[in-house]
């Protein structure tokens, strides 16, 4: 079985983020970047169905400027097998991104696709269900477990009144939540490996994809800030400013 | 313009969550709600009651049972293309769903919308709301979810919507469903709850909790939880509150144990008044908590529950 992996570089999750003064995005110059947290766990699902032996292969993809392929080498180092990275300076947005991650499916064709159920810059959490739709295939997404059978996979999915479990038909997608499973690192004989690991670099218009915005960013700003409020003595004390001065109990 | 709300639904209640929706759609047009599903009648008849809703939509079909994203895009799909605008609470069940149908429309989503700027220009956080962002679609049919904390709820009832049977059943044939084991609680829900009180990795283990749902109780409060006490297996994964979890707006939330990480600040640092209990005086948590205590959560909480026995009665 032959498994696809997207992966996005996007600012480290502990960088605390600075809206740039001209209100036109978020400052990302001179800023650490690293692989979007939910792909990791992509990723390491993706690995150890491979060292199960269920899969055989692991394509890993991302899309982006050439600093993607940094990303990239950091899944081939957690154990991918090869890389693609369609290249593009331009903004994309998940519909583009699933447009482009479906030109890859149809040249890979893969049986398994698995990615973030979100990214944590745009907290769009929309690519996987659109790649599934694109190519008509199922989906299973906010994956806190997964059992791949004969043609079926089992999928134990994250919703808001606790965990729910689908069955769905192969090919699928899958968009991977917090507990499915815990990323590994790389240890340094496999980032020396990686580095020899082939990387394929194909443009948008190689995939005969229109990246175009739909949508148009108007401005970016900063939201309101709330100011620390008063360090109390005790918890009577706090009873009392919750009963009489805030009124919320 | 008409605009479509997907309900939220388990086949016998409309969820609040459709309520925060309906309000965001009425600021767009008239609002038809959608009510997909098995046996749900009486979900029809409660939406459609909703104040400001014009028409009720209602789907009947073993494929809808479960909200499985293929049925119900296959069906927003059929639907899309009356309606300006096709709206659905930012829930697990809305974001599995409308991406699903914006891509089979060829159309970009807008996720979880925190305000309306006008029919094609909206609000989202970013950078999990550590910014804001106003973009403006170019798209002919807008599909969006919407932030629940953002919008006051419709109110339920007052309205007398027209219900109108629809027959067209989708099923895609590729996805079926096969159990759920959902916390049963005869609390609040989270994310409509007035009053949260959370705990944290501080907590030490789950059966801890037990304190917390004792206060709660007191309050009438529901309980949540940081990732970091869902990771570590103390709680389910419906407790938590966050950028990836729950977001959560109450008039208090109380976060016990819990230092304040950026992420679970994106899920409550909406919340009309913001209490931090933290034997740790340094925790980020204090720089956006109205009042803070720095104690030990064993002592600070049975305290709590003590002085609200004294204060409530």
């Amino acid at each position: 079985m032959k498994v696809l992996v997207a992966v996005k570089r996007l600012i480290d999750y502990n960088v605390k983020i600075r809206v740039k003064p001209d209100n036109t995005g978020v400052e990302t110059a001179n800023v650490k970047m690293s692989m979007n947290p939910f792909d990791e766990i992509a990723v390491e699902e993706a690995v150890t169905l491979k060292e199960a032996g269920t899969v055989d292969e692991i394509v890993v993809v991302s899309l982006g400027p050439k600093a993607c392929q940094e990303t990239i080498r950091t899944a081939l180092a957690m154990g991918c097998d090869r890389g693609i990275q369609v290249e593009t300076d331009a903004e994309l947005q998940p519909l583009a991104v699933a447009k482009l991650l479906k030109g890859i499916v149809e040249k890979e064709s893969p049986d398994l696709i698995i990615v973030g159920k979100q990214a944590i810059d745009d907290d769009s959490s929309q690519t996987g269900q659109m790649l599934s739709a694109l190519l008509g295939w199922s989906q299973g997404t906010f994956a806190s477990k997964l059992e791949l059978a004969d043609g079926m996979t089992n999928v134990t999915r994250e919703v808001d009144g606790g965990l729910e479990t689908i069955k769905i038909k192969m090919p699928c997608v899958i968009t991977t939540d917090l507990r499915l499973n815990v990323p590994r690192y790389a240890s340094l004989p496999n980032i020396m490996k990686a580095k020899k690991k082939q990387i394929d670099v194909f443009s948008p218009d190689d995939l005969g994809v229109d990246v175009t915005p739909r949508l148009e960013t108007l401005k970016v700003t900063e939201p309101q800030k709330r100011k620390a409020g008063a360090v109390l003595e005790n918890v009577a004390e706090l009873v009392d400013k919750l009963k009489n001065e805030a009124k919320v109990i | 313009m008409s605009v479509l709300v997907l309900a939220e639904h388990d086949n016998q209640v409309l969820k609040s969550a459709t309520l925060n929706a309906v309000t965001a759609a009425a600021e767009l047009g008239d609002v038809t709600i959608l009510v997909a599903g098995k046996d749900c009648q009486g979900v029809a008849e409660a939406a459609s009651k909703v104040a400001g809703v014009t028409k009720v939509l209602h789907a009947e079909s073993d494929a809808y049972a479960n909200h499985l994203a293929e049925n119900f895009a296959a069906l927003l799909v059929e639907l899309a293309s009356d309606y300006s605008h096709v709206l659905a609470p930012a829930t697990t069940s809305g974001k599995n769903i409308m991406p699903r149908v914006a891509a089979l429309l060829d159309v970009a989503q807008i996720s979880e919308i925190i305000s309306i700027e006008s029919e094609d220009t909206f609000v989202r956080p970013i950078y999990a709301g550590n910014a804001l962002a106003t973009v403006k679609s170019s798209d002919a049919i807008k599909i969006i979810t919407v932030r629940g904390t953002a919008f006051e709820a419709a109110q339920p009832e007052g309205g007398s919507a027209a219900i109108e049977t629809i027959s067209i059943d989708k099923d895609a044939g590729l996805s079926s469903f096969i159990g759920a084991v959902l916390t049963q609680s005869e609390r609040p829900e989270l994310t409509s709850a007035r009053i949260i009180i959370s705990g944290g990795r501080g907590m030490q283990n789950g059966d801890n909790f037990k304190i917390l749902e004792e206060v709660a109780d007191k309050l009438g409060a529901a309980v949540g939880a940081s990732r970091a006490a869902v990771d570590a297996g103390f709680v389910t994964n419906d407790y938590q509150v966050g950028q990836t979890g729950k977001v959560v707006a109450p008039d208090l939330y109380i976060a016990v144990g819990i230092s304040g990480a950026i992420q679970h600040l994106a899920g409550m640092k909406d919340s009309k008044v913001i209490v931090a209990i933290n034997k740790d005086a340094e925790a980020p948590i204090f720089q956006i908590a109205d009042y803070g205590v720095v104690d030990d959560l064993f002592n600070a909480i049975p305290e709590l529950s003590a002085e609200l026995d004294k204060a409530l009665s």
